[in-house]
């Protein structure tokens, strides 16, 4: 067990931190998703963070210089390598506090990046980062497309969605691969703490946050984040899709705590895929075959899932 | 006091970093800079140097670590070559702006394709426009010099810059010189602690790397150029408190043999060497020859340059690379753009050599020569030509 874990007290909320280290007044569209579980998160962590983060929609919406809406240290350098910068500043801190140089105090070092970042042009710099054991927590903010740069598919993208690199056509369905299972990737390097988390489970996820923080070692976690503007989802429905996905077992909450896979929430009468998928303009053009191999593949993950829960 | 031995470059100039007490190294092998970040492994591992030596997983993630590290204050060294070089290509272009003072050794070889793991200057010239002070060393004394005035230099207050020290692979970096290592109280004596102006710190918390809209973008590119402009007068200083110190003077451009030759080689690097015997061989000949060897690369020297070239009437600039397609190499388009239009401007001749390895000989720098006399006579249909290509 985590000993870290024995002194954390759960958020509640009654006791909600009230400062917003995020500040409002950024520039992202509404209803965004990714925005508001970065804002979360940023409650969880409090201020004594170091925040690096990778090119994409949450850099562009929150530094167009001279403003900021940042209110703790904040460094962007590209868009494949915040793990590669959080491992020189947890370096620097380690041996500048060896040396006398800065306050022994802990601060924790946090690195944020899109799905794109994540499980395409920044995996190798976020595998070699977790191997090497730095303190400190990735967070993949998953709208499950390169966003920024005008939706175009990632490896996150789910099976069939419409992007602009995966358009459906005569000859095409929307997106041809299974979305990549960058949690799983995540625990394989045997890791501490590993979790995914949705903005429509607040609490849920910034205790995720705030435990992924207090481990020692690296923690990563991955949050599911609506985005109308690359869906075409109505801004107002974004907090509904966020809860859809996981009652129906889309993406399911769990953590995997030093390789014990826990359900944070079990779906025992999961509601059907379509439910989900319907409302959305990047799933409308699925016919009801590719939604019964949805359907059939959600099935067999969730219950790989459970079993994995069930041997650790 | 400072010691006298035998020592390879590589490693002389590895001792020049534990001496500057380093605190961050993200490295990854590459030939021919291994030995550097071997040696310093070695000091780290056995407690000879308080460092974080950081394994990372490939050089774009060692220039991005770097990036880190520097951010949060920590004095950051590492080392690359050619592939390696270019694949941090994408991250040598910030920290410039960033204003992170960075130190790098680049041992400098040819890049693929083919592959291979012999010296030319392809490898930094194609990364040329990075905004990073640029020094070349021609020995092992200088290798070990240059390494401690790059971290002088770069985190002076008033320069803020990353900073490159350019050394030959394997003919500097693996050959074994006479070097003099300076003494830890002597290198505490002429470099002092990195303080960093602003930090990544809770405590302040401050945004590094903001968007660039276009209303702000050209001036923060402008205020980089700038402060790379004017860091030369740090870097001079930097020089003459090591000459006070120490006796040994570093300038900008140094000379041998120039004050009345007709004909000038210019030449960077260890092959400067070389060069300076071929002079000695066609002065013996009666032949009005001298040298010219560029040592800051960036900001470039020019009124140096152009005081140090002297009244000579014509230029033989050697190139450690091939511009494919372009007009002529690097250094002789920068120098061909420096004396554009000056009144009594010497004629210039670019002559491409030893690429990937090949020899520079005595009698290649001869040929070079004679070769500038003829075409100052008639003017060649191509400003350069690559020396000692076999045809078969
Ligand atoms: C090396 C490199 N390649 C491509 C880009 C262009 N680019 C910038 S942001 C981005 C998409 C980001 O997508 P994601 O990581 O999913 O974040 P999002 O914008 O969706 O939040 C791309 C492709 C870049 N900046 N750098
Ligand atoms: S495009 Fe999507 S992720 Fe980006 S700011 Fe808009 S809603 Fe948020
Ligand atoms: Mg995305």
């Amino acid at each position: 067990m985590i000993p870290e874990f024995e002194k954390f007290k759960r958020f509640k909320a009654k006791n909600l931190p009230k400062e917003e280290l995020l500040a409002p007044g950024h520039r992202a569209c509404q209803g965004c998703g990714e925005v508001l579980a970065l804002r979360m998160a940023m409650k969880a962590l409090g201020k004594n963070v170091i925040v690096c983060m990778a090119t994409g929609c949450m850099e562009i919406i929150t530094t167009p210089y001279p403003q900021t809406a940042w209110k703790v240290p904040w460094i962007h350098i590209a868009f494949e390598n915040p793990a590669s910068v959080a491992s020189g500043i947890e370096s620097a801190m380690k041996v500048l506090r060896r040396k006398g140089k800065i306050s022994k105090k802990h601060v924790d070092i946090l690195a944020v990046g899109g799905d794109g970042a994540t499980s395409d042009i920044g995996l190798g710099w976020i595998s070699g980062a977790f191997e090497r054991g730095h303190d400190f927590t990735y967070i993949c903010l998953d709208n499950e497309a390169y966003m920024n740069t005008g939706v175009q598919r990632s490896s996150c993208t789910p099976y069939g969605a419409m992007t602009t690199t995966s358009p459906p056509g005569k000859k095409s369905f929307g997106q041809v691969t299974w979305k990549k299972n960058v949690p799983g990737i995540a625990v394989a390097h045997n890791i501490p703490y590993v979790a995914t988390a949705s903005p429509a489970y607040f609490l849920d996820l910034m205790n995720k946050v705030k435990k992924a923080a207090l481990v020692k070692g690296p923690a990563y976690i991955h949050i599911y984040s609506p985005c109308p503007t690359g869906w075409g989802s109505a801004p107002e429905r974004s907090i509904e899709f966020a809860k859809l996905v996981v009652e129906t077992r889309v993406f399911p909450l769990y953590e995997v705590i030093e390789g014990r896979y826990i359900m944070s929430r079990k779906i025992t009468k999961p509601k059907p895929v379509q439910e989900y998928l319907k409302g959305q303009r990047r799933f409308r053009h699925l016919d009801e075959e590719h939604i019964a191999y949805i359907q059939q593949r959600v099935n067999a993950d969730y219950e790989k899932l459970v079993r994995l829960s069930e041997m650790t | 006091m400072a010691k006298r031995v035998g020592i390879e470059v590589s490693i002389a100039l590895a001792e020049a970093v534990k001496l500057a007490n380093v605190d961050v190294i993200p490295a990854y092998p590459i030939t021919p800079q291994t030995h550097i970040v071997e040696h310093l492994s070695e000091v780290v591992a056995n407690g000879e140097l308080d460092a974080e030596f950081v394994l990372v997983e490939s050089e774009h993630g060692a220039m991005s670590c770097c990036c880190g590290s520097s951010a949060a204050g920590a004095r950051t060294f590492t080392s690359s070559s050619a592939q390696g070089l270019l694949l941090m290509s994408e991250i040598l272009f910030i920290p410039g702006p960033m204003r992170f003072p960075i130190v790098m050794a680049v041992v400098n070889r040819a890049l693929s394709a083919p592959i291979s793991i012999w010296n030319d200057h392809q490898d930094i010239m194609s990364q040329r426009d990075i905004g990073w002070i640029q020094t070349f060393a021609d020995t092992g004394q200088e290798a070990f010099d240059l390494m401690l005035h790059a971290f002088r230099v770069a985190e002076d207050r008033r320069v803020s810059l990353p900073m490159i020290v350019n050394i030959d692979g394997f003919t500097l970096s693996h050959v074994v010189e006479a070097v003099e290592l300076l003494s830890q109280e002597e290198v505490d004596q002429y470099l002092p602690p990195f303080k960093p102006r602003y930090r990544l710190d809770p405590r302040k918390p401050i945004t590094m790397g903001p968007v660039g809209i276009p209303e702000i973008y050209s001036e923060a590119k402008v205020a980089h150029n700038e402060a790379l402009k004017a860091s030369k007068k740090v870097i001079l200083q930097g020089w003459k408190e090591f000459a006070d110190l120490f006796g040994r003077q570093y300038n900008p451009i140094e000379t041998y043999r120039s004050e009345d030759a007709e004909v000038l080689l210019v030449t960077m690097g260890s092959i400067s060497e070389t060069a300076m015997t071929a002079i000695d061989t066609m002065r013996d000949k009666g032949q009005k020859a001298g040298l010219v060897k560029i040592r800051l690369w960036r900001p470039f020297p020019g009124p140096e340059f152009r005081k140090a070239a002297g009244k000579a009437k014509i230029l033989a600039v050697v190139d450690r690379c091939l511009a494919p397609g372009a007009i002529c190499g690097p250094v002789g388009a920068e120098l061909r753009s420096l004396f554009y239009k000056v009144p009594g401007a010497p004629k210039i001749f670019n002559f491409i050599a030893g690429l990937g390895g090949r020899d520079v000989t005595v009698g290649r720098f001869e040929e070079m020569v004679d070769k500038a006399l003829v075409f100052a006579k008639k003017r060649p249909k191509e400003l350069y030509e690559v020396i000692g290509v076999r045809e078969k």
